[in-house]
């Protein structure tokens, strides 16, 4: 019987590929922890070249006008509808709540309170991002991956001071205003539950809102207002801007920018809150 | 050297030299090189483009025909090497010296990419609007004129999406050609289109070049077309010109890709 041919060693080999697993793992460890200040390096530069091209000629007033009636305009409807149930629903649980210790007067001042600094700009800027942060991201998705905003660079036209700066302005100017109706008509919502549906005294429910209420309340929400419209057009503009892979591609940055302005306005908010308040910090 | 002439809203595009009217070369293209990452897609292409004349790149998918179209018009910046256009480095140009100097391009993208937000009619005064102080009147009497040259002005109110292939081609090129750009890039004009539709665009490549004097540089890979309307044809083979001449000497060549390319697409001059 012939002798059986030495095999080659099996060590070196399987050593070579577990490194070669860890450090693939490493990798994508380091990618996973990293992507996140690329994503706001990515956004910072895009806010940067946005403000370089905004304050220079030509000023297209056209295309403002047209942003703030697509963000703020089109974005009526929807921010009543909701801020009508919001008010009402909180007007429902807080004079239930309220009554277990006959404290349902309040229910006006906190209501007041709640959609000043927080409701209020938080739904808006959330209601804005779904309607027109989504579409944007769409809109200028489709122009990329049709290479329009390359014909747009080809006519000596810089795409960022076209498409990306009204956006922005836009969301700055209407995200506050959507905030203010927020407010207005979410205080008429909760009236009419908590006057006409479970007995609240009007009077006292506007007396009280007015007590607690004042003007810096409603300039704390306006100020996360002015952050949030920038944030969120300022994600639904990088997404759109940067989508590539097709119409799957435009898909997948429409996703990734109401999911990412989400994160950004819930995380923008405390942050806000914690330098307007002076408390709050880590 | 300042290319531009600005009162803070309005390019101009970028004066031509006098000497640079009577060269025969429009476009040099010397040793550029272009790589993403690891992967080196152009290779030191050089290459002459022909004044008035219709110069045609073809070559194999993944040659890195539409990379070196991209960096032709510096929607992309190449690594390395020189794209001399009237005598000035197009590549070295930044800011709105590098946007005075694109007003000497027009491109027509391989899908058109007109606005689609947009009539067919503000598409083509886009660039009047943009770059012009002219009347309202006058852009209508450009614009109107412009596609009535080519044969869409009936189409004018409609949105892109109403018209076929052919047609927004036309519009494309009519909005390419409104500012009077001395050099014309077509990205694969006939790719996607039936035979008498790419047959259409063939002629409208000629039409425009013999209407308004331009130069032409089409990339395709359509070698058909190409022998229709080619005066100047450059073989781009692995990041480099394999091969450039007439398309008579082309069909010539012993350059072995480039034979074997137009052995496979089964043309001859007849």
């Amino acid at each position: 019987m012939p002798d059986a041919a030495p095999s080659a060693p099996a060590t070196p080999d399987k050593t070579s590929k577990l490194r070669g697993i860890a450090r693939d793992a490493a990798d994508w460890l380091l990618q996973l922890l990293l992507s996140p200040f690329a994503e706001i390096g990515a956004l910072f530069k895009l806010l940067w070249e946005a403000v370089f091209w905004g304050i220079r000629p030509p000023y297209r007033a056209r295309l403002f006008v047209e942003a703030m009636e697509f963000i703020g305009i089109g974005s009526i409807f929807l921010v009543s509808l909701t801020a009508v149930f919001v008010g009402g629903v909180l007007a429902l649980q807080l004079v239930d709540g309220f009554r277990d210790f006959g404290a349902e007067n309040q229910t006006g001042a906190v209501i007041g309170l709640a959609l000043a600094r927080e409701v209020g700009p938080v739904f808006a800027a959330l209601m804005v991002t779904s309607r027109a942060g989504s579409a944007m991201t769409t809109e200028l998705g489709s122009m990329r991956v049709t290479n329009q905003i390359d014909a747009l660079v080809t006519m000596a036209v810089n795409p960022v001071q076209y498409l990306v700066v009204p956006r922005l302005v836009a969301g700055f100017v209407m995200v506050p205003v959507l905030t203010m109706l927020f407010n207005i008509v979410g205080v008429m919502g909760a009236f009419f539950v908590a006057v006409s549906l479970l007995g609240l005294d009007p009077g006292v429910f506007m007396d009280r809102l007015k007590w607690l209420v004042d003007w810096d309340d409603v300039s704390q929400g306006l100020i996360k207002a002015m952050v949030f419209g920038v944030a969120l057009t300022l994600i639904a503009c990088r997404q759109g801007f940067y989508a590539k892979g097709g119409a799957a591609g435009v898909g997948r940055a429409t996703n990734r920018a109401v999911v990412q302005s989400a994160i950004a306005i819930l995380m923008l908010d405390y942050l806000v809150t914690s330098l307007v308040l002076g408390q709050g910090f880590f | 050297m300042k290319l531009f002439r600005r009162n803070l809203v309005r390019l101009t595009r970028a004066p031509l030299p006098p000497e640079a009217k009577d060269d025969p070369i429009h476009v040099r293209i010397r040793d550029l090189h272009k790589s993403y990452g690891e992967h080196h897609v152009l290779k030191g292409v050089s290459l002459d483009i022909h004044r008035g004349k219709t110069n045609l790149i073809i070559g194999p998918s993944g040659s890195g025909k539409t990379v070196l179209m991209r960096q032709l018009i510096r929607l992309e910046n190449p690594d390395s090497g020189q794209l001399i256009v009237n005598g000035i480095d197009f590549a070295q140009l930044e800011g709105l010296d590098l946007a005075a100097m694109r007003r000497t391009f027009g491109m027509v993208f391989q899908m058109s990419a007109l606005f689609d937000s947009m009539t067919v009619f503000d598409n083509v005064a886009f660039p009047l609007r943009e770059h012009t102080d002219l009347s309202r009147n006058a852009v209508r009497d450009r614009v109107m004129d412009r596609l009535a040259a080519l044969g869409v002005a009936a189409a004018a109110e409609k949105l892109p999406a109403q018209l076929s292939g052919g047609m927004q081609k036309r519009v494309a090129v009519a909005r390419a050609m409104i500012l009077e750009s001395e050099i014309l890039i077509y990205d694969e004009p006939t790719t996607g289109l039936d035979p008498i539709t790419t047959e259409m665009v063939d002629e409208l490549i000629t039409e425009a070049e013999e209407m308004f004097g331009v130069t032409s540089i089409v990339i395709s890979h359509d070698m058909a077309s190409v022998l229709r309307i080619a005066n100047q044809l450059s073989f781009l083979h692995e990041g480099q010109i394999a091969a450039t001449g007439t398309p008579e000497e082309l069909l010539h060549t012993d350059h072995p890709a480039t034979a074997e390319f137009i052995r496979a697409s089964r043309v001859s001059m007849d």
